[in-house]
């Protein structure tokens, strides 16, 4: 490319929530020259209604290499909060007391069991330490339990943080670094062009060496105009929040956890309804009568605001990291972990795409495993 | 800093402002018994402990939260004060047992 044709940007991340805003962030801090393009306040935004858990146990059964990518985030998630604090001033609270995932009967007990020996059991797992606990041993650490609590798993890798503080931090340091964050700038079309891409938005034209979609729900209609795929899905879960109350949790336990600020989150659903965020009160009243069967002491706390948000899921739930064949220069990531996996995403993703490759160990992410016709 | 309008009236409702002995008229809603009782500030904030006072008197800010008969983060403007009543000041976060 000649010099006055120069791109107005190295690279055009689509997407300003978690995904979009961490990897954005890497770059940046890089050195590249970033545009982060999002839409307005119309946006599906689930980085906006998530639960906030840094978390490891259980996941990766079907995909080993999701399992390590996960733990390698968790690793990374320590100096990744410090980095964001020395920049930008602002704490995202990242705790790592390790997670419990409390089991409520004998049989709950055999099926976690069963499915956490197949998950560990699978050839090229990752290695680290979980225990099953029995009553006893979840009651030493959290008195408060409930009668019906029979036991539950136990990983000290498991953590939580403050997931608006983390948006607003990442987006603090990327205008720190310099990056230009374009809000109502949806994008229409991306040509790609003289081995770069146009971008064609609700808000004028713009032009960068490499686009990279984290645009979440909306990745799947964008990718395929770069040679990719993403066909991901919503799935709808709730999420209750109590009032702020004296810090008795400090762990966070499956789908309740107490936050920095005190109020207790609870959110434990999972509904494919399409693109529909109203709340539903039977699904709420379910998964609060759980959390009371898991701490009684919860049914004493008012409820302050419920909502629900959409988790953006591919076909198994796993992420989708690509780079296009057809543009080289235009890459995919998308996942439903945007918390979890921010710290890789900014310190580990990011490198491989300012360098222009997705190296060997990232083709099991490939959106190409999906294609495999379905067997009759 | 309150004073109550000449043509108040009422009966005498006898409760308890952080342990010592205060009084109402029956109709007063705690956060107006609190104010008739020359206290300033309620609570403080569960976040930053700034001192809070009810403020709007209907049920809309939720300045005015206070302890109630030992359950925590009550309105003090929605709920009317009761003979015998125990009100206290609530210091930051609510706990989760009260």
């Amino acid at each position: 490319m000649s010099a006055h044709n120069r791109p107005d940007y190295d690279i055009a991340v689509v997407g300003g929530g978690l995904v979009g805003s961490a990897t954005a962030w890497g770059l940046a801090r890089l050195g590249q020259k970033v545009a982060i393009l999002d839409e307005g306040d119309i946006a599906v935004r689930p980085s906006r209604g998530n639960f906030a858990l840094v978390w490891v146990q259980g996941k990766g059964l079907g995909m080993p290499e999701y399992a390590g990518w996960t733990k390698g985030s968790s690793d990374r998630w320590t100096g990744f909060a410090g980095m964001l604090r020395d920049q930008t001033g602002i704490d995202v609270h990242y705790e790592r007391p390790g997670g419990f995932m409390p089991l409520l009967s004998e049989a709950e007990v055999e099926a976690r069991a069963a499915q956490l020996s197949r998950l560990h059991n699978q050839p090229s797992m990752v290695r680290y330490d979980y225990e099953m606990l029995d009553r006893a041993a979840v009651a030493k650490e959290m008195p408060y339990i409930g009668k019906d609590v029979v036991g539950a798993s136990y990983c000290a890798l498991d953590g939580h943080c403050n997931s608006l503080r983390l948006l607003r931090a990442l987006h603090a340091g990327l205008g720190l670094h310099g990056a230009a964050y374009l809000p109502n700038h949806r994008v229409e079309r991306i040509e790609p062009r003289d081995g770069g891409f146009r971008l064609i938005t609700s808000a004028g034209e713009l032009g960068a060496g490499k686009v990279v979609l984290a645009a979440g729900h909306d990745s799947a209609r964008l990718a395929p105009m770069v040679g990719l795929s993403a066909p991901v899905r919503p799935e709808r879960g709730h999420i209750i929040v109590t009032e702020k109350t004296a810090p008795f949790l400090k762990f966070p336990v499956g789908y309740i956890r107490q936050t920095d600020e005190g109020g207790v989150m609870i959110g434990d659903s999972f509904e494919d309804v399409g693109f529909d965020t109203t709340v539903r009160n039977g699904v709420t009243s379910t998964i609060a009568e759980r959390a009371i069967r898991i701490f009684p002491l919860l049914g004493k706390l008012n409820v302050v605001r419920t909502w629900a948000a959409l988790r953006v899921m591919s076909p198994d739930g796993f992420p989708i990291y690509e780079q296009s064949t057809s543009a080289p220069g235009a890459f995919v990531a998308t996942c439903h972990s945007g918390v979890t996996l921010a710290a890789n995403h900014a310190l580990a993703l990011a490198p491989h795409i300012a360098a222009g490759r997705l190296p060997e160990e990232f083709t099991v992410f490939s959106a190409r495993r999906f294609d495999v016709p379905k067997a009759a | 800093m309150f004073q109550r309008l000449p043509n108040a009236s009422g009966e005498r409702v006898s409760f308890t402002i952080d342990g010592r002995p205060a009084e109402a008229l029956s109709g007063d809603s705690v956060a107006a018994a609190l104010f008739a009782n020359g206290v300033q500030t309620c609570r403080s904030t569960p976040v930053s402990g700034a001192p809070r006072a009810p403020y709007c008197m209907m049920g809309v800010c939720f300045d005015c939260l206070v302890i109630i008969d030992d359950v925590g983060n009550q309105q003090g403007c929605q709920v009317r004060v009761r003979p015998g009543m125990r009100v206290e000041t609530q210091n930051g976060k609510r706990e989760i047992a009260r």
